[in-house]
């Protein structure tokens, strides 16, 4: 299987402030043709020429999964971030052409659901966008519980609680409102499914509480893409291609990779899918392992090493790629 | 119109016959002189022009003649077609796919006229000119999966992706290789795959679903499969083995070209954008032992690998008592001359039989 997916050639259409924090972008394609319809909950990797690095960053898909004519992202900026949004929101301007991936769902809703329960905390509220356009449209039953810092951060507060008063709730941390978590999953139906997509806080309370009161884990979803971390300098040995290559402080194990002309697969880029999962042949040194793919104790082999988010420090790291 | 139909039929009188050009183009499934059990994945993104691999659903001779077998089964066994009820938008993403596939692919057979979600399909050579609302089902005589899966060759298994596994939760069954869809509803990858012998020890389970569920929007997948069916016949159903399975008894020496069938199942996977499923089309081509060995090539391999495929196997596929008369049979169809890789039948370069 070759690396990611499909890609399609865009155009920006469209550079639209939300907030202080948050951007939206339109792309159509480039040759005017129709964009395939997705599901909601899937995500785009959007390709960045930035200089001599290109990066490839995953950002939700919030549009009407059926309209075909344009897909819409929105964008948070990162001032600590290794730079993907900060290109984004300073770079990326109207009539830019850019390339992008089909859409891929690991985030998509269960439609047995007898009800879908949406927990979203801050930038997290995209893909949830999507899914609540979806179901809109075939009368499926939803209800959001979106967590933001205050109003002025809310990204679509506004839009959400407009187009669906009785099912939207909308927190603000600064006015001290809080997700009542207990008593809301409490109160739910049979049948109903919670989906959770914000902090690793957030996600990991969400997932910890419905377990505690006894929630099948097939009901449970959620997405946390990690952004890879900055880290020191290390240096690779890729047994299969013969190459030596050096991972930069701000770059991650896949983009050196990527970089060397090396074929890898991936779908995610941050830690989520296990596609990109590649084997360890010998190292010597600490692994700094950031994924949410490998288990415990695969962590602990160094059998295993995850290159889109996890980094190394020491003397050698042979992998077999 | 390119294709001339053949009007034929798959049971009692069985008169399904292959052209020459269906025998040029059959999808023979062996690459080598041996078989055993692989992935064998590839994308499907074409192939040689006039091959069964070049366009996204094949349409060829047989089309009309097995859409009338599959309504026939259909009455008589309407369990044949299931779908759960959360797999209807499944059902509407591939009756788009297959109606924008056929009407780019086969523009001459097939049209496709869309308005916002006034859709207009035509479909010449089973004479059906349909308008109707897109994701509206009280507008199309049948659900929409049923609908377009009466007008596609080929059995349909609609797979939900959810918990990191594929589930069987909606389907066209008519012409398959002795595994029944109402057994089988609900039953995840691991559940319906189990009744496969070695496959399972092989690890060949794992890496299929790891492979299906990383199967993206716009990068289908394909492989072959196949086994030995006697009588053209596209129903080996388990529901219909007792007028099916009887007929294994009745090969002969002298009947055994005419009437051994090599089956041949062209699978092939495509991510439904809507929903998020899976289709799984699994498309039967039949081809009689006698027109196999007139491809040289063909006729020495089927012999090798048939005499020495494990007999866990042979019984799986359910040939093991018929084997020594179907060895028999290819033998003098086999000279010992090697054969040169890949499935593609080399009539120009391989030698022809030698006395």
């Amino acid at each position: 299987m070759s690396a990611g997916t499909t890609k399609l050639a865009v155009t920006v259409t469209e550079v639209t402030p939300v907030n202080e924090l948050v951007t939206r972008f339109r792309f159509e394609r480039t040759d005017g043709g129709l964009l395939p319809t997705f599901s909601g909950g899937a995500h785009t990797v959007v390709e960045m020429k930035d200089g001599d690095i290109t990066r490839l960053n995953p950002y939700s898909l919030m549009s009407d999964p059926m309209d075909q004519s344009a897909y819409t992202i929105s964008v948070r900026r990162d001032d600590e971030g290794r730079g993907g949004s900060l290109f984004m929101h300073q770079k990326v301007k109207p009539g830019d052409q850019m390339v992008i991936s089909y859409p891929v769902n690991l985030f998509a809703l269960d439609l047995r659901a007898k009800k879908h329960l949406m927990i979203a905390g801050g930038i997290g509220i995209t893909p949830f966008l999507a899914q609540i356009k979806q179901l809109a449209a075939t009368n499926g039953r939803f209800e959001l519980h979106y967590a933001c810092r205050n109003p002025a951060l809310g990204s679509y507060v506004d839009e959400l609680t407009a187009a669906h008063p009785n099912n939207v709730h909308v927190y603000f941390d600064d006015q001290k409102q809080a997700i009542d978590l207990e008593n809301l999953l409490d109160g739910q139906p049979l049948g109903t499914h919670i989906y959770v997509c914000g902090p690793k806080g957030m996600i990991d309370w969400v997932c910890a509480k419905a377990r505690d009161l006894g929630w099948p884990r097939e009901a449970i979803h959620y997405e946390e893409f990690l952004a890879p971390q900055s880290g020191k300098p290390f240096e690779v040995k890729l047994a299969v291609s013969n190459k030596v290559i050096t991972v930069g402080e701000h770059q991650s194990l896949l983009e050196a990779i990527e970089a060397a002309g090396v074929d890898a697969p991936y779908l995610c880029r941050g830690g989520a899918c296990g596609q990109c999962e590649t084997a360890v042949i010998g190292y010597d040194g600490k692994f700094l392992h950031h994924d949410h793919w490998l288990e415990d104790d695969e962590k602990a082999s160094g059998k295993k090493i995850m290159p889109c988010v996890s980094r190394f420090e020491g003397k050698t790291l042979v992998l077999d790629r | 119109m390119t294709i001339q139909f053949n009007d034929e039929t798959f049971r009692g009188d069985y008169t399904f016959r292959n052209s020459q050009w269906a025998i040029d183009r059959f999808p023979f499934p062996f690459h080598e002189d041996s078989y055993m059990y692989s992935v064998n994945m590839e994308q499907h993104q074409g192939g040689p022009k006039g091959s069964v691999y070049e366009k996204r659903f094949d349409v060829d001779e047989h089309y009309v003649s097995e859409m009338k077998d599959r309504a026939i089964v259909l009455a008589e066994d309407p369990l044949r077609c299931q779908s759960l009820p959360h797999m209807t938008l499944a059902g509407w993403d591939l009756l788009e796919l297959i109606m924008v596939s056929k009407s780019e692919d086969y523009p001459d057979l097939f049209e496709l006229h869309r308005d916002g979600n006034d859709w207009h399909w035509i479909n010449k050579p089973m004479g059906i000119d349909q308008r109707f609302t897109f994701m509206d089902e009280t507008t199309l005589p049948y659900g929409p999966m049923e609908y377009i899966t009466r007008q596609t060759q080929g059995d349909f298994a609609v797979l939900d992706q959810r918990d990191d596994n594929l589930w069987m939760d909606a389907g066209m069954v008519t012409t398959q290789a002795d595994w029944s869809l109402d057994f089988d509803i609900g039953m995840n990858f691991f559940e319906w795959h189990a009744p496969v012998p070695k496959a399972h020890e092989m690890g060949i389970f794992v890496r299929a679903l790891k492979f299906l569920l990383n199967v993206q929007q716009g990068s289908p997948a394909r492989r072959l499969n196949w086994t030995m069916t006697v009588n053209p016949l596209l129903d080996t159903s388990p529901e219909n083995y007792h007028k099916w399975g009887v007929q294994k008894t009745t090969l002969t020496p002298e009947n055994v070209g005419e009437k051994q069938f090599l089956r041949v199942e062209l699978q092939t996977f495509f991510r439904l954008p809507r929903s998020n499923a899976l289709v799984f089309p699994i498309r039967c081509y039949l081809i009689a032992l006698e027109d196999v060995v007139t491809v040289p090539k063909w006729g020495r391999r089927l012999h090798r690998v048939l005499r020495d495929i494990p007999v866990e196997l042979a019984t799986y596929k359910g040939f093991i008592d018929n084997r020594p008369l179907i060895v028999d049979y290819l033998s003098k169809f086999d000279d010992g001359l090697p054969t040169s890789d890949g499935i593609w039948p080399e009539k120009d370069t391989e030698p022809p039989l030698q006395a």
